[in-house]
C-alpha cells in the first residue's frame, strides 16, 4: 500500500530518541486479571522484558488478539492493541500488516481461538506469510468459558462438556502449522527461560512466526504439561531442546535422537549404554529448505520421545506485504492517482 | 406473419423504409453458452455512444452452464434505448432475439402481440423443442401468427461466412451466432458499424484467427439485413436530449469501485479492500483490483469474515477499510460489524443484495437485506445505512459512505442490488476537481489530553489515531470501554452511557442530510416511498401519473439509518403513503414499511414483490391507481 506512514525507527525506542525503555514501560495501567498462578503471567513478563531489546519503537508495536484468557494480553501492554473477536485475530492482523507494513504486529491466541474457531484464518495466515509474530497459548482447555475440552485436549479428557471423556482426536498445532507451509515454527514452555530466545528468534524472522507456548491453566487443566514443565524427575527426559546445527541431545546429553532410514522413523539412542553411536545423533538444521525433519520432530511426543522445544523450522520466503508492495510499485510506474484518467476512460462520447 | 428467407438474394433490391421510434426494448435470449450477455452489452455500447438514453436488465441463471437447451439455462439481456430520458429497462420487449426454443418459451408471454421475434431456426430441432415441451415447431405451426416472426437459420449463415477459414470447426461456428445477431441488429437499427469493428479488432488483437471469424460473422449478419428482402422497415432511434457533457456507459458494480477509488484519492488516505468472491458482488472486486495506482489494496480473503476483519485491522492502521459482499456473506460479517461499532473505526460494508434466504436466487435481484443491515447484530449496535438508487448513483453513494464513515468514525452499510449492479446507464462524467468535494480526514497526533473515547462535540466521533504515533498508544476491542478513557469497563451505568452515545452518534448524521425531495406532486392523494434500485421504475410510474393530473408524489430514501428528520412533515402533505420495495411477503408487508411504521407510527400501505425481477411500470401504475380509487393495492402476483 502506498502508505504515507514513516517507517519505524529503531534508534528511538521511546519515540523521543533519548531513553532506552525498560520492562515497566510496556506495562499498561490495566490491572492484570488472570487467575493467580496462571502461566500467562510468565509469558507477559517475558514479552515485556524482550520488547525493549528488539530495536523497535514502542509506538510501532501492535498486539492483536482474539477471545480467550490469553487474548486479554493486549490490554496489559502499553503499546497499540486490539482485542477482537473469537478466532479472527489472524485476519485483522493480516489486514493491518498489509495496510501498515512498517508496524511490528504480534498476534496473541489460544488453542480454542486459533485451532477451533480460527483454524481457517490460521491456515491462510500461515500460507500467505505476512510478517506477524503469533503466540499460541496452548493449555489444552477452554479456560475463559470455565473448562470445556479444546481441540488440543487429549482423547478421554474429562471436562465439563465431556463427562465421559472427550472423543475428539487432538490436533498437533505444529504439525498443522507445518502443513500450512508456515515459514517459522517453534515451541516453548511458558515458565522456561527458553521462551525468551524463541521469541527473539521469532521476531528476527521475516515472515509469519508461529510459536506454540505450552501454558498451564492452573484452574481448569493444571498439570497439562506436567512431565516436561512441572515434574523435575521427568523434565530432562521429556524435553528435547533444539539448537541449530547442534546434535539433538537430551536428558543432560545422555540420550540422542537418531533416524532409521530403512523404516523412516526416529529413535532414541542411549549414549550411556552405547557411546559409540554418538555419530548417529541427528544434527538439527532449522533452516533446511525441505523441512522434512521438522515434520518428524513435530510428531514426537512424550513418553515415546522427548518433546522438541525451540525452533523446528525457519525458512525465509517473501512476505505477503512485500509482495503486495511490489505490485503497487509496478502499478505506480504507470502514474499515480490521476482521477481524471480514471474517470475519463473507456468509450466516451460528447453531447453538445 | 411468418417470413422465411434463408438464402439472401445476391442483389439488394429496394431499400426498406426507415421508421423513427421514440423507444425500443430489445431482449436477447439464448442458452447460457450462447453469449447473450456479450451481445447485449455490445449493442448497449453502440446505442449509448450514439447518444440514446439507456437502461438495461441482464438476467442470467445461477449456473455457469445449465443443461443446454433447457428453460433453466436461458440467459437474457434486455436493453431499453430511447430518444427520451428513461429510467427503466422497459416492462416488455418490442423485439425478441431468441437463439433456441427455450428462450422463446421463457420470453414469449411478455412480448406484446405484434411484437417482433427474430429466431435462430437452426436451434428449433425436434430434440430442442421436446426439451421444453413444444409438441410442434412454433416457428412453423402458425402459433406465432400474431407476431412479426423472422425465422433465420443463423448457424447456417455463420457456416457460410466462415467457410474456408482455417481452424474454425463446428463449435466456433455455433458460438459465433451471437455476433451474427449483433450484426443484424446494427442493420435493423441503423447503427454505423465502424466502432464495433474497432472494438472487435482491439478485443481479439492477440488472436488473428478469432478476430477474422468475428469480423466475418458480424459483417455477414449486417449484410443479411441489407440483401434479404425480409424486413420491410428498419428503425431509427434519435439521440436523447441529454445534458451537454462527456458521457460513458457504466454499470453499477463498476461505479461502486470507481466511487471507492475516487474517495481514496479525495481523502488522501490509502484504501484497503477485503473481499471474498460472491455473486453478484464480485465485479466490484474485479474492477477495483485494477486501481492499485489509486492507493487501493485489494485482498481476496479466505472467507467473508476474514474479508471484513482484515478491513477492520487496516482501519485501525489508519487506512480506509472497505468490504463488499452479498446477502449470505453479509450475514457472516455481522459479528465483525459489531466489533467495528464497538471500536468506533471507519469502515464501509457494501451489500449487493440478491434474492434470499440462504443461497436463494443468487443471480436475481431483491432488497431483502434491509432489516439485516439495520438490526442484524447482537446487542445494541446501530450503524448508518444508505442505499444507491441507480448504476450511476453507486458512485455517489460510495463516496458519501467513505465521507460519513470517516467523519463519524463508524462502520457504515451501503446497500445496492443485483439489478443496479449489473444494469447499465450513461454517465455524464463529473469535473473531478469541482464536482467532487475533498474528503477531510484528520488523524490525531497530539498526545496532550488524549482520551480514547473523548468525542468531537458536533459529530460525537472519537479521534482516529494511527499506530506509529508516539505517546498515543492505546487499546481498543470488543469489551465495553470506559466512556472517556477507553479502559475496559464493566460498570453498569457506563454501559448505558456508551450504548446511548453510540446511537446518538449515528443520529447526528441527520445534521448533514439535505431536505427530502419529493418528485411529482408535492402534496395530495398519494406519496410513493421507495429506496435503492427501484428508483427508476417508481419515478417513471409516478411521473406518468402525475403528468396525467393525478395528485401523486414520489420520495426515494437514500438514508435508511438515520431516517431524514423531515419525513413526518413530508408524509403529512399526503392523504396516503405507500411503501414499494422488492422484499417482504404478500401478507406481511415490506422491510422499509416495517421500519417506517416502527420509527414514525405512519399508517402506510405497502406494495412488495419478490420475483427476482425489478418492478414493471405497469404493475406499479395498476397498484397506485387502485389505491387512488380507494381499493387495496393488488398483490404483485396478480398483476
Ligand atoms: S482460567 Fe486458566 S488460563 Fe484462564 S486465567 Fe485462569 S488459569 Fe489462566
Amino acid at each position: 500500500m502506498t502508505s504515507a506512514n514513516a517507517p519505524s525507527s529503531p534508534s528511538s525506542p521511546a519515540g523521543n530518541g533519548l531513553v532506552k525503555l525498560t520492562r515497566k514501560d510496556f506495562q499498561s495501567k490495566s490491572e492484570v486479571r488472570w487467575c493467580p498462578g496462571c502461566g500467562d503471567y510468565a509469558v507477559l513478563a517475558t514479552v515485556q522484558r524482550l520488547l525493549p531489546e528488539i530495536g523497535v519503537a514502542r509506538e510501532n508495536m501492535v498486539f492483536v488478539s482474539g477471545i480467550g484468557c490469553s487474548s486479554r494480553f493486549p490490554y496489559y501492554m502499553e503499546t497499540y492493541g486490539m482485542h477482537t473477536i473469537h478466532g479472527r485475530a489472524p485476519a485483522l492482523a493480516t489486514g493491518l500488516k498489509v495496510a501498515r507494513p512498517d508496524l511490528d504486529v504480534w498476534v496473541i491466541t489460544g488453542d480454542g481461538d486459533s485451532l477451533a474457531i480460527g483454524g481457517n484464518h490460521t491456515l491462510h495466515m500461515l500460507r500467505r506469510n505476512p510478517n506477524l509474530k503469533v503466540l499460541l497459548f496452548n493449555n489444552r482447555i477452554y479456560g475463559l468459558t470455565k473448562g470445556q475440552y479444546s481441540p488440543s485436549s487429549e482423547q478421554g479428557k474429562i471436562s465439563k462438556s465431556s463427562p465421559m471423556g472427550a472423543i475428539d482426536y487432538p490436533i498437533n498445532p505444529l504439525q498443522f502449522a507445518l502443513g500450512c507451509q508456515a515459514s517459522f515454527v517453534a515451541r516453548a514452555v511458558d515458565v522456561d527461560k527458553g521462551l525468551y530466545d524463541v521469541l527473539l528468534k521469532a521476531h528476527q524472522h521475516k515472515g509469519t512466526a508461529y510459536v506454540e507456548i505450552l501454558q498451564n491453566c492452573v484452574v481448569f487443566n493444571d498439570g497439562a504439561w506436567f512431565d516436561l514443565r512441572d515434574n523435575k524427575e521427568t523434565k530432562g527426559k521429556a524435553q528435547l531442546v533444539l539448537v541449530d546445527k547442534q546434535p539433538m541431545l537430551f536428558d543432560n546429553g545422555s540420550k540422542g535422537i537418531g533416524f532409521d532410514r530403512a523404516t523412516m522413523k526416529p529413535f532414541v539412542i542411549d549414549l550411556v549404554a552405547e557411546p559409540a553411536r554418538k555419530g548417529e545423533v541427528l544434527i538439527h538444521d532449522e533452516t533446511d529448505p525441505a523441512g522434512m525433519m521438522a515434520h518428524v520432530l513435530a510428531g514426537m511426543s512424550y513418553p515415546q520421545f522427548p518433546v522438541p522445544l525451540g525452533v523446528l523450522r525457519r525458512h525465509t520466503r517473501p512476505t505477503y506485504e512485500d509482495m503486495v508492495q511490489a505490485q503497487h510499485q509496478k502499478a505506480a510506474e504507470k502514474g499515480v492517482g490521476d482521477l481524471k484518467k480514471l474517470i475519463y476512460s473507456g468509450d466516451l462520447w460528447d453531447v453538445r | 406473419m411468418v417470413s422465411r428467407a434463408d438464402t439472401p438474394s445476391s442483389t439488394p433490391t429496394k431499400k426498406p423504409v426507415i421508421e423513427t421510434k421514440q423507444s425500443v426494448v430489445i431482449r436477447f435470449a439464448g442458452d447460457s453458452g450462447d453469449g447473450m450477455q456479450l451481445t447485449g452489452t455490445e449493442f448497449t455500447r453502440a446505442v449509448a455512444i450514439a447518444g440514446n438514453d439507456i437502461a438495461t436488465f441482464p438476467d442470467y441463471p445461477a449456473e455457469i452452464r445449465a443443461p443446454v437447451g433447457t428453460l433453466a439455462g436461458v440467459s437474457g439481456y434486455q436493453l431499453h434505448f430511447s430518444s427520451e430520458n428513461i429510467h427503466t429497462p422497459g416492462d416488455a420487449p418490442d423485439v425478441l432475439v431468441v437463439m433456441n426454443p427455450a428462450a422463446l418459451k421463457r420470453s414469449l408471454a411478455e412480448l406484446p402481440r405484434g411484437g417482433m421475434i427474430i429466431a435462430n431456426s437452426d436451434a428449433f430441432t425436434d430434440q430442442n423443442l421436446a426439451k421444453v415441451g413444444y409438441a410442434a415447431n412454433p416457428l412453423e405451426d402458425g402459433s406465432l401468427d400474431g407476431y412479426r416472426l423472422f425465422a433465420v437459420a443463423m448457424e447456417a449463415h455463420c457456416k457460410n461466412a466462415l467457410a474456408g477459414l482455417e481452424g474454425v470447426g463446428f463449435k466456433e461456428i455455433s458460438r459465433s451466432k451471437n455476433m451474427w445477431a449483433l450484426g443484424l441488429m446494427y442493420w435493423l437499427f441503423n447503427r454505423p458499424v465502424d466502432k464495433q469493428l474497432e472494438w472487435l479488432t482491439d478485443k481479439f488483437k492477440k488472436s488473428p484467427a478469432i478476430l477474422e471469424a468475428n469480423l466475418r460473422v458480424f459483417k455477414a449478419g449486417y449484410a443479411f439485413g441489407d440483401t434479404v428482402e425480409l424486413f420491410h422497415e428498419t428503425y431509427q432511434v434519435e439521440s436523447a436530449p441529454m445534458e451537454a457533457g462527456t458521457y460513458r456507459n457504466v454499470m453499477g458494480n463498476q461505479m461502486t469501485a470507481l466511487g471507492l477509488a475516487t474517495a481514496a484519492v479525495k481523502a488522501g488516505v490509502p484504501m484497503f479492500f477485503g473481499a471474498y468472491p460472491i455473486t453478484p458482488a464480485s465485479d466490484v472486486l474485479h474492477n477495483i483490483a485494477k486501481f492499485k495506482s489509486y492507493g487501493v489494496t485489494t485482498f481476496q480473503a479466505e472467507d467473508e469474515i476474514a474479508a471484513i476483519c482484515s478491513a477492520i485491522g487496516a482501519a485501525f492502521g489508519g487506512v480506509l477499510g472497505v468490504t463488499v459482499t452479498s446477502g449470505p456473506g453479509f450475514a457472516l460479517k455481522l459479528e465483525a460489524m459489531g466489533l467495528a461499532v464497538m471500536m468506533e473505526l471507519p469502515l464501509v460494508i457494501i451489500d449487493v443484495q440478491r434474492a434470499g434466504p440462504s443461497t436463494g436466487l443468487p443471480t436475481k435481484t431483491e432488497q431483502s437485506d434491509l432489516l439485516q443491515a439495520l438490526y442484524g447484530r447482537n446487542g445494541e449496535s446501530p450503524l448508518p445505512v444508505l442505499a444507491a438508487q441507480s448504476p450511476v448513483d453507486c458512485f455517489t453513494t460510495a463516496i458519501e459512505a467513505v465521507r460519513m464513515a470517516t467523519r463519524y468514525m463508524t462502520p457504515i452499510v451501503v446497500l445496492t442490488d443485483g439489478y443496479i449492479a449489473n444494469g447499465a446507464e450513461p454517465w455524464k462524467l463529473p469535473d473531478v476537481e469541482k464536482d467532487i468535494a475533498p474528503i477531510e480526514v484528520k488523524f490525531r497526533t497530539d498526545p496532550n489530553g488524549y482520551q480514547v473515547y473523548a468525542r468531537d462535540p458536533q459529530t460525537l466521533a472519537r479521534a482516529w489515531v494511527k499506530p506509529g504515533t508516539p505517546k498515543l498508544e492505546h487499546r481498543v476491542g470488543g469489551l465495553e470501554k470506559d466512556f472517556l478513557t477507553g479502559m475496559v469497563s464493566y460498570d453498569n451505568v457506563n454501559h448505558q452511557k456508551m450504548v446511548d452515545v453510540r446511537a446518538d452518534k449515528v443520529l447526528r448524521i441527520r445534521q448533514d442530510l439535505p431536505p427530502s425531495v419529493v418528485e411529482g406532486a408535492q402534496d395530495g392523494d398519494l406519496l410513493v416511498i421507495g429506496w435503492g434500485g427501484t428508483y427508476g421504475a417508481l419515478k417513471q410510474s409516478v411521473q406518468r401519473m402525475a403528468s396525467a393530473g393525478k395528485k401523486i408524489g414520489h420520495l426515494h430514501l437514500r438514508w435508511l439509518n438515520p431516517l431524514p428528520a423531515d419525513l413526518e412533515r413530508v408524509f403529512a402533505r399526503f392523504k396516503k403513503v405507500i411503501v414499494c420495495e422488492l422484499n417482504g411477503t404478500s401478507k406481511s408487508g415490506g422491510q422499509l414499511w416495517r421500519h417506517l411504521r416502527a420509527e414514525l407510527l405512519v399508517p402506510a400501505l405497502y406494495y412488495t414483490k419478490v420475483q427476482g425481477t425489478p418492478f414493471t411500470t405497469a404493475e406499479l401504475t395498476a397498484a397506485f391507481e387502485a389505491v387512488l380509487r380507494g381499493e387495496p393495492a393488488p398483490s404483485s402476483l396478480k398483476v
